[in-house]
Order: C-alpha cells, then sequence, then structure tokens
C-alpha cells in the first residue's frame, strides 16, 4: 500500500507539469491570434450584434406592445416556430416620396459640405504644414481646440450669432449696412455653417498628416524642371495628397449624412436630414421597425464611400 | 568662328577662347546675422567639371541653390551664358538639379519621372518617347522604365536622378552631392560613371560635396570653400601639391606643419629656419626674408630609415617612432622629433612584411628627410 503510494505520487507531477507547460506553450505560440481577436470581439460586441438587432427590427412590424414590435420568432401552442419577416417598412420607405427626398437632400448637404470643408481645408492644411516651427504647433492647437467644449453647446453658440436678434445681425444693423436684420437661422445656410464649421478639423488633420509626409524637395524639382507653380500643384502636390483628401472627405461625409443636432437646432424644421426623420419615427411616432429600416438603408448609402476609398487605397498599396 | 567651338582641357586658362559659362561676381547670402556665402566671385567655362568642396555650413550648397534659382541673392550677380539671373525664375533657368534626396516623384515611373522636364518645355510626344529612351540607354536603366522610384535600389535612383536632370540638355547641371546616399564601393564605382557620362554628353558640371576624394576624381578644377568664402580654386594637382593656406592644406589631404623663419630667398630657392630643422626649397616663390611663414609637409612625401646616427643639414631631422598605424597598403609612423612635435609619415607596404625584413618598430630611433621639391609654402 505504502509502496504503490510511494510509486503514484512522483508520477502524478510529471503529468499534471507538461499539462500546465503546454497550457504555457499554446498561450505563448497563438499570443499573436489572441492579440487579434480582441478588436474582433469588440467590433462583433458593440458593432455587428447591434447592427443584426437592427435589422431585424426593420423585419418586424409595429405592434403596440412594448418594445413596439412584433417578434421575429414565436412558438405555437403546439410547439412550431413561426418566423414573420416583413419587409413592409422597406417598400414604405421606398415608396413615399418624403423619405427618398430626405435621403437625397442628406446626401445633397453633407456632399456640399464635404466639398466646402476640403475647399477651405485644405489650404489651412497647407499653410500649417508650411508655417514656422513656433506657429505651428500653436495652428495645429487652435485646431483642435474646439473639441474642448461641448458640441452642443458650440451649435447653440452659432444659434446666437445667427439668429434674427444675434450677434450677426446686431452688429450689420448698427453698421448700418442692413436695415433689417437677414433670416439665417432655420434656414439651409446655417445648417452648412454649422456642419462645415464642426467638421472642418476632421477634414484638416488627415490633410495635415499626409502633407506633413511630403518632400519639399519634389516641389524644387519641379520647378527645376520647368514647372510653373499651379502645374506643380496639380501635377505633383495634389496626386500626393490625394489618400489625405480621401481620408478627410469620408471623415466629414459619413458623419455629416447622418447628423441630426446641427439640422435640428440650425434648420429647425426647414431642412429636412434623415437623422430627423429618424429621430421622429423612433420617438415621436415610436415607429421602431420604420425606424430600423431608415437606419439600414443609410448604412448602406454609407458603406458605398467606404467601398470606393477601400478600392483606392488598395490601388495605392498596389502601386507602392 | 568656324563650326562647332573645339573645347579645351583647360578652358579656364584660355583667356581669348571662349566667355565663361557661368558668371558669379559679388555672390552674398546672409540668413538673419549669418552670412552663408560671402562675396564670392567664380568663373565657370563651357564642358567644365566643377566641384564646391567644403564642410558642413560652408556655404556651397546655398552658392548651387542660387544657381538653380531656389535662393535669392543679397548682393553680386549670376550671368549664365551672358544672361542675368536676377528675375529668372527657378522653372526658366537654363540649368537642372540632381537633388541629394533625388527628389523623384513617388507616384510616377521611371519614364515618367524623365519625361516630366520634356512634357513642361511642350517637346512633341514622340521626341520625348525617343529622348527618353537615349538618355535611359544611356544610365543603362532601359529594362526598369515602368518601374516606381519605391521598386528601384539607391544606385538606379541616382542614375534615374541624373538621367532626369539630363535629358532636358541644360547648359549647367547642378549636382548636390551626387554619391553621398550610396555606399562606399558604389560610390568609387560612380564616380568614374560619372566623369565618362559628363565627357560623352559635354555638359557642364558643378558638384558640390564633402567628399574630398571624390572632389579629386570627379574634377577638372575645384574650389575649397570655408565660412562662405573660396579658399583657393585650381585643379585637383594645384590644390593638392600647391596649398596656398594652412586651411586648404590641412582640408585636403593631410600635413605636417612647421613655422619658422624666411633666412634666403633667391629665384630658384628658399631657405627658412624652423625649430626642428632648415628647410631648403627648391621652387621660388618670393617671400620676405625675415619674415614668418608657415612650411608644410604631406605624410607620404617624407621618407623614413632607421638609423642611430645623428643627422645633420637640411631637409633631415632626428625621431623616434611613436606610435604605428597599419592601413594594408601603407603605414602612418608617427614621429616625436627632437622639440616634441609629432609628425606623420605614411609609406607605402611594398612587400609583405616577414620576420626577416627589418621592421621600423615601437621606440626606435629613426631620421626623416624630404625632398627640397616637396615642400610647401603656405601664404596664410
Amino acid at each position: 500500500m505504502s509502496d504503490a503510494a510511494a510509486q503514484t505520487a512522483p508520477a502524478a507531477t510529471p503529468e499534471t507539469k507538461p499539462l500546465m507547460q503546454r497550457i504555457r506553450r499554446k498561450l505563448q505560440n497563438n499570443w499573436r491570434s489572441i492579440v487579434v481577436m480582441v478588436p474582433f470581439a469588440w467590433l462583433l460586441i458593440f458593432f455587428l450584434a447591434p447592427f443584426f438587432i437592427v435589422a431585424k427590427i426593420s423585419l418586424a412590424e409595429l405592434a403596440i406592445a412594448s418594445p413596439p414590435f412584433t417578434k421575429m420568432i414565436e412558438w405555437a401552442d403546439s410547439g412550431i416556430m413561426t418566423i414573420r419577416i416583413v419587409f413592409d417598412n422597406f417598400t414604405y420607405i421606398f415608396e413615399d416620396d418624403l423619405y427618398l427626398n430626405t435621403y437625397l437632400n442628406s446626401l445633397k448637404i453633407s456632399t456640399t459640405s464635404t466639398f466646402l470643408c476640403l475647399l477651405f481645408g485644405y489650404p489651412i492644411a497647407y499653410a500649417i504644414v508650411r508655417s514656422g516651427p513656433v506657429a505651428k504647433p500653436v495652428l495645429l492647437f487652435l485646431i483642435i481646440l474646439p473639441f474642448w467644449t461641448s458640441f452642443l453647446l458650440r451649435v447653440y453658440a452659432w444659434m446666437g450669432l445667427l439668429a434674427d436678434q444675434g450677434t450677426i445681425n446686431n452688429l450689420l444693423i448698427s453698421l448700418g449696412l442692413i436695415d433689417e436684420p437677414i433670416r439665417m437661422l432655420y434656414t439651409e445656410f446655417a445648417v452648412y455653417v454649422g456642419i462645415v464649421y464642426t467638421y472642418m478639423p476632421f477634414m484638416i488633420l488627415p490633410l495635415y498628416a499626409n502633407m506633413e509626409k511630403l518632400d519639399g524637395s519634389l516641389n524644387e524639382a519641379a520647378a527645376d524642371l520647368g514647372s510653373r507653380p499651379t502645374n506643380t500643384f496639380f501635377k505633383v502636390t495634389l496626386p500626393l495628397t490625394l489618400p489625405g483628401i480621401i481620408a478627410g472627405c469620408l471623415l466629414v461625409f459619413i458623419p455629416a449624412t447622418g447628423e441630426y443636432v446641427i439640422p435640428d437646432l440650425l434648420g429647425g424644421g426647414n431642412v429636412n436630414m434623415i437623422g430627423r426623420v429618424l429621430y421622429n419615427e423612433f420617438s415621436r411616432n415610436s415607429d421602431w421597425p420604420v425606424a430600423a429600416a431608415v437606419a439600414i438603408v443609410l448604412l448602406f448609402l454609407l458603406v458605398l464611400p467606404i467601398m470606393v476609398f477601400q478600392y483606392f487605397q488598395g490601388k495605392a498599396s498596389e502601386a507602392s | 568662328m568656324t563650326g562647332a567651338p573645339t573645347v579645351s582641357d583647360t578652358p579656364w586658362l584660355d583667356q581669348d577662347g571662349q566667355k565663361p559659362l557661368v558668371q558669379i561676381k559679388g555672390v552674398t547670402k546672409k540668413y538673419g546675422d549669418v552670412t552663408a556665402v560671402d562675396n564670392v566671385d567664380l568663373d565657370i567655362y563651357q564642358g567644365e567639371l566643377f566641384c564646391l568642396l567644403g564642410g558642413s555650413g560652408c556655404g556651397k550648397s546655398t552658392l548651387l541653390r542660387m544657381l538653380a534659382g531656389f535662393e535669392s541673392l543679397n548682393g553680386g550677380s549670376i550671368t549664365i551664358d551672358g544672361m542675368d539671373m536676377a528675375d529668372v525664375p527657378a522653372y526658366e533657368r537654363p540649368t537642372n538639379m540632381m537633388f541629394q534626396s533625388y527628389a523623384l516623384f513617388p507616384h510616377m515611373s521611371v519614364e515618367k519621372n524623365i519625361a516630366f522636364g520634356l512634357q513642361q518645355d511642350r517637346v512633341p510626344k514622340n521626341d520625348i518617347v525617343d529622348r527618353v529612351h537615349d538618355i535611359l540607354t544611356l544610365v543603362e536603366l532601359q529594362d526598369f522604365k515602368k518601374r516606381k522610384p519605391q521598386q528601384l535600389s539607391g544606385g538606379q535612383r541616382q542614375r534615374v536622378a541624373l538621367a532626369r536632370a539630363l535629358v532636358k540638355q541644360p547648359k549647367l547641371l547642378l549636382l548636390d552631392e551626387p554619391l553621398a546616399a550610396l555606399d562606399k564601393k558604389l560610390r568609387k564605382q560612380t564616380q568614374f560613371e560619372l566623369a565618362n557620362i559628363q565627357e560623352k554628353v559635354g555638359v557642364t558640371f558643378i558638384v558640390v560635396t564633402h567628399d574630398q576624394e571624390e572632389a579629386m576624381t570627379l574634377s577638372s578644377r575645384m574650389a575649397v570653400m570655408d565660412a562662405g568664402r573660396f579658399q583657393q580654386i585650381g585643379t585637383p594637382t594645384e590644390i593638392y601639391e600647391f596649398p596656398d593656406s594652412r586651411f586648404v592644406a590641412d582640408f585636403i589631404g593631410s600635413a605636417n606643419f612647421f613655422e619658422g623663419r624666411v633666412t634666403e630667398d633667391s629665384s630658384d630657392h628658399v631657405r627658412v629656419q624652423t625649430d626642428v630643422a632648415e628647410v631648403y626649397i627648391d621652387h621660388g616663390q618670393s617671400v620676405l626674408v625675415g619674415s614668418k611663414i608657415w612650411v608644410a609637409l604631406r605624410p607620404e612625401k617624407i621618407q623614413i630609415v632607421k638609423t642611430d646616427e645623428p643627422v645633420s643639414g637640411p631637409n633631415t631631422v632626428n625621431g623616434v617612432v611613436d606610435d604605428i598605424g597599419y592601413l594594408g597598403e601603407t603605414s602612418i609612423y608617427k614621429v616625436a622629433l627632437p622639440n616634441g612635435q609629432i609628425v606623420d609619415v605614411t609609406a607605402p607596404n611594398q612587400s609583405r612584411p616577414t620576420s626577416e625584413t627589418p621592421r621600423i618598430t615601437w621606440e626606435e630611433k629613426v631620421a626623416i628627410s624630404w625632398e627640397p621639391s616637396s615642400v610647401m609654402l603656405l601664404n596664410a
């Protein structure tokens, strides 16, 4: 008995030890894939799962219940499972001109705003890159500074500036330039001001990062080879800053399309953007299925430019 | 004038030949309080390969950039082929530059990089294709014309940069440290290639370099620059064998310096008494008798022999070997003279050292001597 115990005891250790070692080795060998799992898990939990929930709601029907939509999977008493999928919400969206027009209006406003951001942001980014070692960090800081104030507060500030009795109108009247206040607040103009103002840093920063890497001697080389400054800009600078332009445009275009707060506060009821419609469906009408369908269509509208971007990126990395 | 002007090997001596291609007169460049280029004058002739040699911050690159039109002048004038460049922007100058970083356009293929300059001149498409082909043949890169610069090696990029600058057939080609980015072996090989290409195309080259060996190998004439001024201008041989200042003698190669007083000055020789030995110089150069003067000796022009006997007379002195550096092809002996001065002497290792051959070793008593013609008289 004691002999047997003496024999098995030392045998147990070598068996457990390899197990621990094996686990440790497995971790060591696979740590790369484990690290990669983290972002995948993140996307799964916070992006993909909610997306499928929204997609599921968009395929349901409005019901007087809590939550206010029909269940997708129901079990009858006899134990038979029924799956209900309705596309009514989507057909409803596409049949009603209101939704189509609002989508188009959103795209129009976000495209124009993106273009305006590029128009103003490009020279600003270029000037920052070209500025001296003292001015550069100050200018960059000023670009980032607005983020330190609440976004909502800044939009309210624009309301105060643009209102009929607001700062700008009062100033112009006191200067005698106008007799009657110009209507700015609750117009499309105000929405453009708000979007361009808010999203400008998202245009400038990627452009800055891109231009900062540009070799200044390329411009000199172009000039040396007989190229005038404008030609150098279009043949050398612009093609080399294209990745920055694309990144900046996407960073402005995508959130601007779904923007809710700016059109609501600065546009009032006069500017219809899809974000407002979505909010109304969800909150005022409590029509979750239609709201979800609106969101899904919006998502596909926005996936398109991302795919275009990735196509360009793929081409760029192929070239280098 | 008959036909094409024949270019002599030494156009700068050919006073009644052509006018200089480049005339730099009193050119000055200041950055705030710092004077980068200080009132320099220089004439460069058609067909020359002229090197501007100097340490970093000596003003050589600034001068080159002023020729290219990237820097404005604070004074003086630059004339290229008879035309004042004061109001001519970089993109209209008859010059092309090869940049130190090469500055190849990363989004264009080799072919397009080279064609870029020709397109600016609105050269017809067919001509562009032909000229790009010819220049690619010259630099031996025909097979790489579709590649992007990132897909080339350092040496290939360097040749693309050269081709791009040459294809426009500029009157003047400016090269900023053209070989600095290459490794040592490739650099040596490319030095000769560059000189050959220059000879083939006949374009006047101005090369900026900090590497004296590169300047000596490449140039027909060179200028040694320091603190924004030219210290000496001449052929590589003139600069090396007849430096006229301590700075140049020390900057190009190495030299041993002795200070002395002139005791005799006649048409065919000069005697200088230094505190190590009397120096007899057999090339006449008028100096004031009794004046203080510096003389210099190149390490390879000093002979070293083993001896215990005291030596006397001019151009020879006793010493003790203080240190030896074995470099393979040569050895450097650091010889301590009676006054404590250490003199560098280099001697070629013409045979393999064996145990039988008597070798000079540490702490050995030696005598050093030199030819009267080897002594360099320095004016400053």
